[in-house]
């Protein structure tokens, strides 16, 4: 090992601060706080939330407020099952119309889209996930709510509302405000950032496992669904399971058009796509500035202890899945 | 150098013009919003002091005014004298208004929906659902009424709007009485959630069927159709000045001033009264140093106000009513 | 045998066909996702555009019937609550940055504070405004600006750390190695070099993080509240263009729908711009850089 002495030409070289071992000790330690601070302003959010929780978890119990139906201010009973229905039922529609159109994002970006229009059309999904989220609901309910509730539902109540089976689905008042345009907006939200994420998942595929298939003869879309998607399935699980974690905390663009419903009648109206419920972040953003009485807002705040597990245990897990593939897979 | 001194001399421009004016916050009822955006705006041309108002429901403004986040709170739901006391609030009223029920009926124009109480409250209850239905066609025998869904719009804040029209359902039907009572918020049956009048007027105004509960202020300042309601004298009033004042006349104010102006108006006798009306009130949450300000600025809308209540068909307070207020004000060792 | 090769035929042709129609699928997928982006850019301009004009952006608000007014204190606001929100993430972001990539690499706490981020930036944004309030909004006895800074700034934090995580892993090990065998010390070498060489993509995930936090509205809904003046009191309620567009679009008043579409207009022109901004820096400081390269490869000019 070379000593290295201080001599003139390194000092020249380099301008020492004579306290250099203390400046590296409080540069570490100023790094480590900042680290840190991001897992303790997770257990202070959890424990802020469960402090202004406990009142309403004393009173109404765990599998109780779950499961009750009731929002009375009057009586200041309240449950947790219509708000919590609303948020888990609008996220999983989100969910059903974005994962097509995510996967078939990645697959166009990946697969076919010449090299020259690669970057344009990458950039132009990058800006539809930056834009603000107010102006999605801001555009929902100028926009989008008058199309549905004069074109598009009509048509759905005349010609889908009366099939049989599944025709619940459809039934409803169909004016422009409810799940069905929610899970719309809330879908081209999520797009970009469940797209990217296969996106970069297809990208972990070598390219000699698909020549491979190529070369045996396979066509485009067998490759993808045959050799690329296997290796990467719980790569794209991941992703939607992440997408979901996120859309299931989307107040703005929810709140235009959803219509705050605590109320929207049988479980079979509730599942009406055409019908309007409430989520839990409508709830919050709608009640929490005047929940008159202290169990109510305490109940409020309940519901967002709840939202907070749900959607941290969902992220979670997308994290955990997404990185045992990438422990598998990647070199 | 000179940077500094020029940022010092600022600096002190800016505390002083801060001393000089002040700022205080309100929010609650969004009821006496469109007025109060007024009296701000002259007030302040008056006095160059700022009042910042937002209307985020009666709720809000009862609960922000308890937490002591806000200087004042405005709510058209009263508190009776024991929760004002264990809040720590002063209350008093600044206005009464009528609300009026609004409705997007396609071939159906203004004041020509002809409504009992008993139908809206069956409307409300979810059991009359189209607006064809022969209990609404009885008392419009007139109308061209279509085939459309009823969508009922209520209140998904808490309002006082909605304390004024349940209290009138209350009253008025039995079955709603004994079913979901009044308060500023409730379980609605049926319906969709509009976000402060604001919210439920644009509701009206968008959704084909719909019919919501609004102050008269926001029907005066957008376009949208209103009913023509049933009072208790069982007479037909369309909601108009006269019918509102005629209402307003009904408050029984020596009543109310024993109990810290607390007072039920809805469905007040008379031929002319209209029926779904109520006082506004003002609370004060007691001992925030910004007190003494919230008194000059209601001093000066007592003394000036009058003129902007009027411009939007609001109901002025009795000139004794006013005096009452400001007595109370010092039985309450408030000094401003 | 003829029969067996025209079967054979038939059933790879129903294959490729089959294929083909997904290919095309997949397009129409990409069409979708653009034409949306387009129906929402062609609304925002073509009802934002009409009501901008200077009273805009340097008048508060009249009361609604009355004409005249414009957003002044919400475009001060917004401005204001961003700033300083970014100056309380972005250094602890940086030094959180700094943690993971130097000191902490492939350690696992290193591992489980940068998946821990990314979940962070992921959560539901009005719940952190709610834990807000019980910390800065209750005890102070009034909504204040500052709160909304900070409940910002607690989603701005793990993207910033992420950002810079990933950019200084992208320094090669050689540039830190050779500062090191000149006897520089740890903090210098990073001060130094290290970051010095990442300063562009760090730049570049500032720029984003303030993008997204610019277009927040639900954490400040119970902390920073709203204003109809244009004040500069950071311990008092203040307007942000996101709350304004929230509650002027949910409103009655079409003069109050016309100034939430202009609003909308310059908050989305503002975070798009920067984004696109963010890339022309990863581009290397062209922006001509992507379309240079179509043009090159248009005309078949190829660098080789």
């Amino acid at each position: 090992m070379i000593e290295l002495k201080d001599s003139g030409v390194y000092r020249s070289a380099l301008p020492m601060k004579r306290n250099g071992k203390v400046g590296n000790a409080l540069f570490k330690i100023a790094a480590f706080i900042a680290a840190a601070l991001i897992p303790l302003v997770v257990i202070m959010v959890f424990v802020v939330l469960f402090i202004e929780a406990y009142p309403a978890i004393k009173t109404f119990g765990v599998w109780h407020f779950i499961t009750s139906k009731s929002w009375d201010a009057v009586d200041n009973h309240f449950g947790a099952f219509t708000p919590l229905f609303g948020s888990i039922y609008v996220t999983l529609w989100a969910f059903i119309f974005a994962a097509p159109i995510s996967i078939g994002v990645a697959i166009y970006i990946t697969e076919l889209a010449p090299h020259w229009l690669k970057p344009i059309v990458t950039t132009a999904i990058e800006l539809l996930a930056a834009i603000p989220t107010v102006i999605y609901g801001m555009w929902g309910l100028f926009v989008l709510a008058p199309v549905m509730q004069n074109h598009v539902e009509p048509w759905i109540l005349d010609h889908l509302a009366t099939l049989p089976i599944i025709g619940f689905l459809f039934n409803g008042p169909g004016i422009g405000i409810d799940t069905l345009t929610t899970a719309v907006i809330l879908s081209i939200m999520i797009t970009p950032f469940m797209s990217s994420l296969i996106k970069d998942a297809f990208s972990l595929v070598p390219e000699v496992v698909k020549e491979s298939a190529y070369g045996l003869g396979a066509t485009r879309w067998e490759v993808i669904r045959k050799v690329v998607m296997p290796y990467v399935s719980s790569g794209i699980f991941g992703a939607g399971i992440f997408a979901i974690g996120r859309a299931l905390g989307e107040t703005m663009a929810v709140s235009f058009v959803n219509g705050n419903n605590h109320n929207p009648g049988s479980l079979l109206d509730m599942l009406s796509l055409l019908n309007s419920v409430t989520t839990i972040t409508v709830t919050l953003a709608d009640e929490f500035t005047e929940a008159m009485t202290h169990l109510y807002l305490s109940a409020l705040f309940y519901l967002a202890l709840i939202l907070l597990t749900i959607s941290f245990s969902t992220l979670a897990i997308a994290k955990l899945i997404v990185w045992r593939l990438e422990r598998r897979w990647k070199t | 150098m000179k940077l500094k001194k020029v940022l010092a001399l600022a600096i002190f421009a800016g505390s002083l013009q801060g001393a000089m004016a002040w700022t205080i916050t309100g929010a609650g009822s969004t009821f006496i919003e469109p007025v109060m955006q007024r009296w701000a705006l002259h007030f302040r041309q008056a006095t160059g002091n700022h009042v910042n108002y937002q209307g985020i429901g009666s709720g809000g403004g009862i609960l922000q005014a308890t937490k002591r986040t806000i200087d004042f709170g405005a709510s058209d739901a009263p508190l009776k004298p024991a929760e004002l006391k264990q809040r720590g609030l002063i209350q008093w009223p600044d206005a009464i208004g009528g609300v009026v029920m609004g409705y997007n009926i396609p071939g159906v124009g203004n004041y020509q929906l002809h409504l009992t109480g008993k139908q809206i409250c069956d409307i409300y209850l979810g059991k009359v659902r189209y607006w064809d239905d022969p209990e609404i066609k009885a008392t419009n025998p007139k109308l061209n009424l279509p085939h459309i869904p009823i969508t009922p719009v209520h209140r998904a804040d808490g309002s006082g709007t909605t304390w004024i029209f349940t209290n009138y359902l209350t009253k008025v039907c039995p079955e709603w009485a004994h079913k979901i009572g009044f308060n500023t918020s409730v379980p609605w049956p049926v319906g969709i959630g509009g976000k402060g009048s604001e919210g439920v007027t644009n509701y009206i105004m968008r959704v084909r069927g719909a019919i919501g509960y609004v102050e008269y202020a926001y029907f005066k300042q957008n376009h949208f159709n209103v009913a023509v309601l049933e009072n208790k004298a069982g007479w037909w009033v369309a909601p108009t000045m006269q019918t509102m004042i005629a209402a307003a006349k009904q408050a029984n104010w020596n009543e109310a001033m024993k109990n810290d102006f607390y007072m039920e108006l809805p469905n007040p006798p008379g031929k002319y009264s209209y029926p779904i009306e109520g006082p506004t009130f003002v609370l004060l949450p007691k001992g925030k140093n910004t007190n003494s300000y919230v008194l000059q600025y209601y001093t000066w809308v007592f003394n000036h106000g009058d003129a902007d209540l009027r411009a939007l068909d609001y109901i002025t307070l009795p000139d004794f009513v006013k005096k009452e207020i400001m007595a109370s004000w010092k039985k309450n060792g408030l000094s401003w | 045998m003829e029969i067996g090769k025209k079967m054979e035929n038939v059933r790879i042709k129903a294959r490729v066909i089959k294929s083909n129609i997904i290919m095309i699928l997949s397009t129409l997928a990409a069409l979708y996702g653009i034409l949306f982006l387009g129906w929402i850019l062609v609304s925002i301009i073509y009802h934002g555009y009409e009501y901008l004009n200077l009273d805009f952006f340097t008048q508060d608000p009249a009361p609604p019937g009355m004409p005249g007014g414009g957003l002044r204190m919400a475009f001060i606001g917004q401005f204001l609550i961003t700033t300083i929100a970014a100056f309380i993430g972005t250094p602890i972001g940086i030094m959180a940055g700094i943690f993971l990539a130097e000191y902490g690499r492939g350690t696992w706490w290193a591992i489980f504070i940068r998946n821990l981020a990314d979940i962070v930036i992921s959560m539901p944004a009005i719940v952190i405004g709610a834990a807000v309030y019980v910390i800065l909004v209750a005890p102070l006895h009034s909504f204040n600006g500052l709160s909304g800074s900070v409940a910002l700034s607690i989603l701005s934090l793990p993207y910033i750390t992420i950002a810079t995580d990933e950019m200084l892993k992208l320094v090669p090990k050689e540039m830190r190695e050779a500062a090191y065998a000149l006897g520089a010390y740890k903090h210098y070498v990073i001060k130094k070099v290290t970051m010095r060489a990442a300063k562009t993509g760090i730049l570049t995930g500032v720029i984003l993080g303030l993008a997204r936090m610019a277009g927040e509205a639900a954490p400040l809904l119970f902390t920073s509240f709203n204003n109809d003046h244009t004040t500069f009191n950071l311990l008092k309620p203040m307007a942000t263009l996101t709350i304004t567009i929230f509650i002027y679009a949910t409103g009655p008043y079409h003069e109050w729908h016309e100034q939430a579409w202009a609003a909308g207009f310059v908050l989305t022109l503002g975070v798009l711009a920067a984004v696109i901004i963010a890339k022309y820096l990863v581009h290397g400081g062209s922006f001509t850089a992507p379309f240079m390269y179509v043009a090159r490869r248009m005309t078949k000019i190829n660098k080789g």
